[in-house]
């Protein structure tokens, strides 16, 4: 097929060549299913351990405390549905800007007799640790958002849970091999990460969890992973994960430069454009850069770039489907009009500075021509 | 040349067929883009193959591709159904039917809603394995929301009458539920026909991927389900979370060659099965599990009496074969399958099941034989059991030291 | 399971396998276990005249580990007096053999054995002896 430039990593990362490699053998002659007692189960069981391993180092956790799920989604709702299954119905604080996938659980407990408030966010995007409900038992709160890249104070909400006795989650997808993690230093009691953002295949996430945690499973039936989650074990995508996590950490100090050089390259170009970037003003991952060019719209911008040969998103990739303004734009007092403009770029590990180049020059041909149309409708 | 260990558990789970890895790779390496990425053509493409993979999969069952929602594998597909079908039913009544024989996945999902408050009926299966249908309708009550019944049990590999008890499901108005996991690609099952209202399906068992399963749901007449993972509103809401590309076209593809060569490979398969049968039950003292009838050809099930079933296994490196079902067999519990047969204790402990596969040879099946008979001879030998039986004494009448 | 090179040379050429006669004069039997439990081991013991443990055979239907642990117990109690014999601890089994901790009841099985073997050999000797000491 032709390849568009790829700059949409924040929704899924090309898979590295060292995890195709890795996983290979298990798709092919080493198929065993991890809990039979032979031989082809007893190598797929040492796969896993050590792949649990890799995923425990790349964020200061322990082995035992990494919880294998088909992705960063189930272990958003494993956590939150069955941290509150096995608590007396409270309070849980979910920042305004979380993706679905914690949004959505955490509404449902509503139903259980939840009461879910929301953490309010400034105009830079950033989650404020003073609007935690001082009442709430259950916390989660995101460690960069998917779509600004904006970082969030984890530690400062971890400090303010465990005051007020709540249990802190963080969903740190987005964070993985962007920039340090440590399970610890957070101070988190759980924490999800997923696989194919890093590198890794679709299909394999974790969840973090500290053992103090009473978790009532998603998924029963067999027992698997401590009896969290039960499933014959992916093994394949396992593998895939814990050899993605390994090279994110130690890939992390040169990508992240790179990631900010061609993220100021193309907020430099943003600029000279008129266009706004939204969360600016916060800390964020050095790979993502969320913008507007006053007066276009954001879908017919991704449409003319796309057939430009870029690919780049108009939102999280979930909810690409919606017209509406995105919600983490809205929480953020962002107006409609300028929020329908928003798009998403965010480089990655393949992108190299001439597809950043090309691609400033591509928005600019394109951002005149959409003027250059509507002054003409204009006049 | 033999390979091995001789791979002789395929209902724990099957290779990848090569056709279906090598249509993978291209998903997990150029083809890497996120389905649900709209806005450019690494998730169309994407999201393209998803659908024609989902197409496959509905024409091996007879569905329509509306009616396949995707999951991790066949447990989580468990999960869904049944406690999807049972949260959102429960205002009708709080009563369920499952079988003592069932996987794991559906009885522990069955006491979960146990705990919840709903009330579960555990019927005994019959000698054979096989549903006793009175005893199905004598379960059943006003009340009855859920039947949760497998096509093709993992362990014996009886087929239940799942035609049967649809029918009477559907008079009642009860929704049915079957796990057919270690069903597809042997036994032909046609939704069309069938009045079954949720089915499970994993790919690993069929020579697909690890990690990736299906839940039919029936649209006509329309069962509703409660979602179990919620965020993004994938597949029309009833699974969120992001699609793994490649495992489902490995599934897809796992099951077009299903479809287009079952008919073929099942009777080979059948031959060798029958072959081992022969050839194990030559030995004194052996008993095949389940119903040799309504059973899929893949699957033999036998009990080697006075030999320990673990001894065994050790005795036995050359064959890769699973005592009790792969999930529960690190605990030195004999298999409750076999157990609720209402086989002795000392029979369930030396169970072997072999499952043969696409790959099986008739050399590995011939060498399986021989290894059994020099093996069961030397761990007989070992047996006081055995010793004591041969002097004529009735086991059932010694008095055992219990610990 | 990663069973160690001992427990694995002991399963696969077992030591002293076989019976004595039951009613022998000089030899206890032990049976221990259940089928139900998964083990039954039978261990016999031949004891000289100086009370000194001449020979011991077993057999026994249960897992590696157990077969392991009988076949070592014969040859433990071999030349050690019925006292020695009953000196030999589950622990001292479990630890030549490495057993994983799931399989330690079998080394207590084996424990359980010798004692029974020891047991049955001196209520044997007891019915005989006794009109001995009678005359005496």
């Amino acid at each position: 097929m032709f390849a568009p430039v790829y700059l949409d990593h924040n929704a899924s990362a090309p898979l590295l060549e060292s995890v195709r490699d890795a996983m290979q053998p298990w798709l092919g002659e080493r198929f065993g299913n991890a809990s039979s007692r032979h031989e082809y189960g007893r190598a797929a069981r040492r796969a896993i351990d050590e792949a649990r391993a890799q995923v425990a180092a790349a964020v200061g956790a322990h082995p035992t405390e990494v919880v294998f799920t088909s992705g960063g989604s189930e272990a958003n709702n494993l956590f939150i549905k069955g941290a509150a299954e096995r608590m007396k119905p409270g309070v849980i604080a979910v920042s305004a800007i979380e993706h679905p996938c914690v949004r959505e659980p955490a509404r449902q407990l509503v139903r259980r007799g939840w009461i879910l408030e929301d953490i309010r966010v400034d105009v830079a995007g950033r989650a404020r640790v003073d609007a935690l409900h001082p009442h709430a038992s259950l916390v989660s709160v995101m460690a960069a958002n998917n779509e600004t890249g904006v970082l969030q104070d984890i530690a400062a909400f971890a400090d303010a849970a465990r005051r007020q006795g709540a249990w802190m989650h963080t969903d740190a997808v987005q964070m993985l091999g962007k920039l340090p993690l440590d399970f610890r230093a957070l101070g988190v009691a759980a924490m999800t990460l997923s696989a194919h953002k890093i590198g890794g295949p679709q299909g394999a996430g974790a969840l973090i969890v500290d053992k103090r945690v009473d978790i009532e499973p998603l998924i029963a039936g067999g027992g698997h992973e401590r009896g969290l989650r039960s499933g014959s074990e992916n093994i394949a995508a396992i593998v895939g994960f814990g050899v993605a996590c390994e090279h994110a950490i130690a890939s992390l100090p040169a990508g992240r430069e790179a990631m900010n050089a061609a993220r100021a390259r193309i907020e430099a170009c943003v600029a000279a454009l008129g266009g706004i970037v939204f969360g600016e003003a916060a800390a964020r991952l050095p790979n993502t850069c969320y913008f507007a060019l006053p007066g276009i719209e954001g879908e017919t911008l991704v449409g003319k770039l796309d057939r430009a040969g870029f690919a780049v998103a108009s939102g999280s990739a979930c909810s690409s489907a919606s017209p509406e303004p995105s919600r983490t734009l809205t929480a953020m007092g962002v107006a409609p009009e300028l929020a329908r403009g928003a798009i998403r770029v965010s480089v990655g590990r393949t992108t190299r500075s001439q597809d950043v180049e090309d691609f400033c020059g591509a928005l600019a041909r394109v951002a005149e021509e959409l003027r250059g149309l509507q002054a003409m409708a204009v006049a | 040349m033999l390979k091995f260990p001789i791979y002789l558990d395929y209902s724990a789970t099957t290779p990848v067929d090569p056709r279906v890895a090598a249509r993978m790779i291209p998903w997990l390496t150029e083809h890497f883009g996120n389905p649900a990425s709209r806005s450019h053509a690494y998730g169309w493409e994407a999201e393209a193959a998803v659908e024609e993979a989902r197409e496959q999969v509905a024409r091996l069952v007879n569905a329509d591709p509306k009616e396949i929602v995707w999951t991790s594998g066949a447990t989580e597909s468990n999960n869904l159904a049944i406690k999807g079908a049972a949260h959102f039913y429960s205002g009708k009544g709080k009563h369920i039917i499952t079988v003592r024989t069932e996987h794991k996945a559906v009885l522990d999902t069955f006491r979960e809603l146990e705990r919840e408050g709903f009330e579960a009926t555990y019927l005994d299966p019959q000698e054979n394995g096989l549903v006793d249908l009175d005893a199905f309708r004598a379960a059943l009550r006003p009340d009855t929301v859920l039947v949760s019944i497998m096509f093709v049990n993992n362990e014996i590999g009886v087929i239940q009458p799942i035609a049967e008890i649809g029918e009477i499901c559907r008079e009642k108005g009860i929704v049915f539920h079957v796990d057919a996991a270690q069903a597809t690609g042997k036994v032909e099952i046609d939704l069309d026909r069938l009045k079954v209202d949720l089915m499970s399906f994993s790919a690993h068992k069929t020579y697909g991927p690890k990690g990736i399963g299906a839940l039919y749901v029936r649209r006509k007449p329309r069962i509703r389900l409660e979602a179990q993972m919620h965020g993004g509103g994938h597949e029309r809401g009833l699974r969120s979370g992001t699609l793994a590309t490649h495992q489902i076209v490995g599934m897809g593809e796992a099951f077009r060659i299903a479809r287009e060569e079952m008919g073929a490979e099942n009777e080979r398969i059948r031959m060798l099965r029958d072959r081992l049968m022969k050839g194990l039950t030559d030995i004194e003292a052996t008993y095949v599990n389940g119903d040799m009838e309504a059973r899929v050809p893949h699957n033999l099930n036998i009990s080697f009496a006075y030999v320990e079933g673990e001894s065994l296994i050790m005795a036995i490196k050359e064959v890769a074969v699973s005592s009790g079902s792969a999930c529960t067999s690190a605990s030195l519990e004999p298999s409750y399958v076999l157990r609720a047969l209402g086989r002795d204790d000392e029979l369930a402990h030396s169970s072997i099941r072999f499952s043969i596969g696409r790959f099986t040879t008739e050399e590995e099946v011939d060498f399986t034989i021989d290894l059994l008979h020099r093996k069961i001879g030397k761990l007989r030998e070992l047996s006081p059991l055995w010793e004591m039986v041969k002097e004529g004494v009735d086991l059932s009448t010694v008095q055992w030291a219990h610990h | 399971m990663a069973y160690s090179d001992k427990l694995l040379d002991h399963y696969e050429n077992p030591r002293n396998v076989g019976s004595f006669g039951k009613e022998d004069d000089g030899v206890g039997t032990g049976m221990v276990g259940a089928p139900a439990c998964g083990d039954v081991m039978k261990l016999q013991i031949k004891v000289g005249p100086d009370g000194v443990i001449e020979d011991a055979k077993f057999k026994t239907y249960g897992c590696g580990s157990a077969i392991a642990s009988s076949s070592l117990v014969t040859e433990w109690v071999k030349g050690k007096t019925l006292d020695q014999a009953l000196e030999i601890k589950n622990t001292a089994i479990a630890e030549e053999l490495a057993l994983p901790p799931v399989k330690i009841h079998c080394s207590i099985l084996a424990e359980d054995a010798i004692k029974a073997a020891v047991e049955d050999y001196r209520k044997k000797q007891g019915t005989q002896v006794a009109p001995a000491a009678d005359a005496a």
